[in-house]
């Protein structure tokens, strides 16, 4: 206890740090996976292709290198980033294969046939996403995304080796001048678990706040093949 | 498959005037991998005029439909709507594409919007209509299918034959110069069946060019200008219904309607 009433600006400005990491991780992966999405379903190939590199590529190498590779790696190519930003470039860069494959699967849980009945009125590629599609499959997406969130909040953690003053760091200095790692370490997990916990009330928000009340709602032929692999058609000779 | 179905009034000598070719199929093959879907199908679709296009499952109706309205891409040949030739793809198509309205076998209504949405989608999206004046027409056209109660139902809250009907109003609304429609009642229940045929007999006497895939042949031979029979990817036969019907000129054909008429 004393060391939390001793230590509690440096603790704040650990917690704050965690904080605008995830956030600004977060957000901008959710503008990134987005983009990657709708490349992944575009009716263009080349767009696709990228968009799945890019997931295979950044889903498979540990955040902890990633971060290592940005802090350490960029300068020598000419790039000097704080490490800050540095930690927020790992996160979004991670997280964005993350969001861009759920977004995906999301819009794979809408029936092909309702895309080919937008199709058919007249909307565009982006008109069949963003008023068909996309509305119906958020509601399967908002749980995956908080998830995202929770691994992006749990990553940043990570920033750590990179000497970001994120809580995990400050836990590692506090300890290294007390010598109390379990007391300070269950602090640590305490306000990760808060902080994930208050997410995942957020998600249930929103997820309550967006039902419909019919996703029994019939239609589409056959089985979902999904949304996606028909739009891809959507252009393609 | 049913013959015992007779249409709510027995059919006028048409006042309607068939005019000019509306949809021109010429040469039309369609490949999936090495499967022919379609192979080499000629087929004129005339202004007003009512086609019924028949045949087994797998014969290539569907796809038939599909590629008029540019769904699925052709292999070779050409589609003109009206003259114009399909393109092949980007805005041009988009912009040709509502020109031909479909209706499908399973409704496909968007499930996430009211009827109302769901018809006026198109206009307000596509055609840029203000809201009000969107919501209006779609109103009068729900009105016309006999749901104008049901203007502010979710999809979910609707029969089928409910549904059905509102997606005939959403396909209406873009004002086609035509209508597909691709097993229209196939996914009904026989009790709501004519409550669709009915709305469909309503725009072919008001003079809607319409190609009808169906298994209804009381609805082919009593309110179609003229059947189209199909099977394993080519037209077999095609003719006037009374004709069709009664002396089928193709064996296959003939055996066709055997099966289907049997009991
Ligand atoms: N997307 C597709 N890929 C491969 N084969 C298909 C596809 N769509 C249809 N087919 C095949 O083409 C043939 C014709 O199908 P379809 O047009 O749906 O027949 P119908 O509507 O007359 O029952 C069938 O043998 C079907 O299996
Ligand atoms: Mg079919």
């Amino acid at each position: 206890m004393q060391i939390i009433l001793e230590y509690w600006p440096l603790l704040l400005t650990g917690i704050g740090t965690t904080i605008a990491l995830t956030l600004l991780g977060y957000v901008f992966a959710l503008v990134l996976g987005t983009a990657l999405a709708v490349c992944r379903v575009s009716p263009i190939p080349p767009l696709r292709a990228a968009a799945t590199v890019y997931v295979e590529i950044f889903r498979n190498i540990p955040l902890l290198s990633l971060l290592i590779l940005i802090a350490f790696g960029l300068p020598d190519v000419g790039l000097v980033l704080p490490y800050f930003w540095c930690g927020v470039l790992g996160l979004t860069l991670s997280s964005a294969a993350f969001v861009c494959e759920n977004i995906r699967s999301g819009i794979n849980t809408v029936p092909i046939g309702h895309a080919e009945a937008a199709r058919s009125i007249g909307l565009g590629f982006f008109g069949v996403l963003r008023f068909v599609i996309l509305p119906q499959a958020f509601r399967t997406m908002v749980q995956p995304l908080v998830n995202v969130f929770i691994g992006t909040l749990i990553g940043s953690s990570l920033c750590a080796a990179i000497t970001v003053t994120e809580t995990t760091y400050v836990t590692q200095q506090l300890n290294i001048r007390t010598a109390e790692a379990v007391f300070l370490f269950l602090v640590a997990g305490v306000v990760y678990l808060s902080l994930s916990l208050l997410a995942a009330w957020a998600g249930r928000r929103i997820e309550a706040a967006v039902a419909p009340g019919d996703r029994r709602a019939r239609g589409g032929d056959g089985p979902a093949r999904g949304a996606g692999l028909r739009l891809q058609g959507a252009g393609q000779a | 498959m049913n013959d015992a179905r007779e249409p709510a009034a027995p059919r006028q000598p048409s006042p309607k005037q068939i005019g000019e070719p509306l949809i021109s199929v010429r040469g039309v093959t369609k490949y999936f991998g090495d499967f022919a879907a379609l192979t080499d199908i000629d087929l004129d679709i005339r202004e007003r005029e009512v086609v019924a296009l028949i045949g087994a499952s797998g014969s290539g109706k569907s796809t038939l439909c599909r590629c008029i309205n540019r769904l699925e891409t052709i292999s070779d040949g050409e589609i003109t709507i009206d003259g114009e030739p399909l393109p092949e793809e980007g805005r041009e198509l988009t912009r040709l594409r509502s020109d031909v309205g479909m209706v499908f076998q399973s409704f496909n209504l968007f499930p996430h919007l009211k009827a109302i949405d769901n018809v006026s989608l198109g206009p307000r999206k596509v055609r840029r209509l203000p809201k009000a004046e969107a919501e209006a027409r779609a109103v009068e056209l729900l009105e016309r299918v006999g749901l104008a109660d049901k203007a502010q139902s979710l999809p979910t809250a609707l029969s089928g034959g409910q549904q059905q009907r509102v997606a005939i109003a959403r396909a209406l609304a873009m004002e086609p110069k035509a209508l597909l429609f691709d097993e229209p009642t196939s996914a009904l229940d026989p009790e709501v069946i004519n409550e669709v045929l009915d709305v469909m007999q309503e725009l072919a006497e008001r003079g809607m060019t319409m190609l009808v895939v169906t298994h209804e042949m009381g609805f082919a031979r009593h309110v179609c200008d003229r059947v189209v029979y199909m099977d394993q990817a080519e037209i077999v036969e095609q003719g006037e219904p009374e004709q069709f019907f009664t002396a089928p000129q193709t064996q296959r054909a003939r055996d066709f309607l055997s099966k289907i008429l049997a009991h």
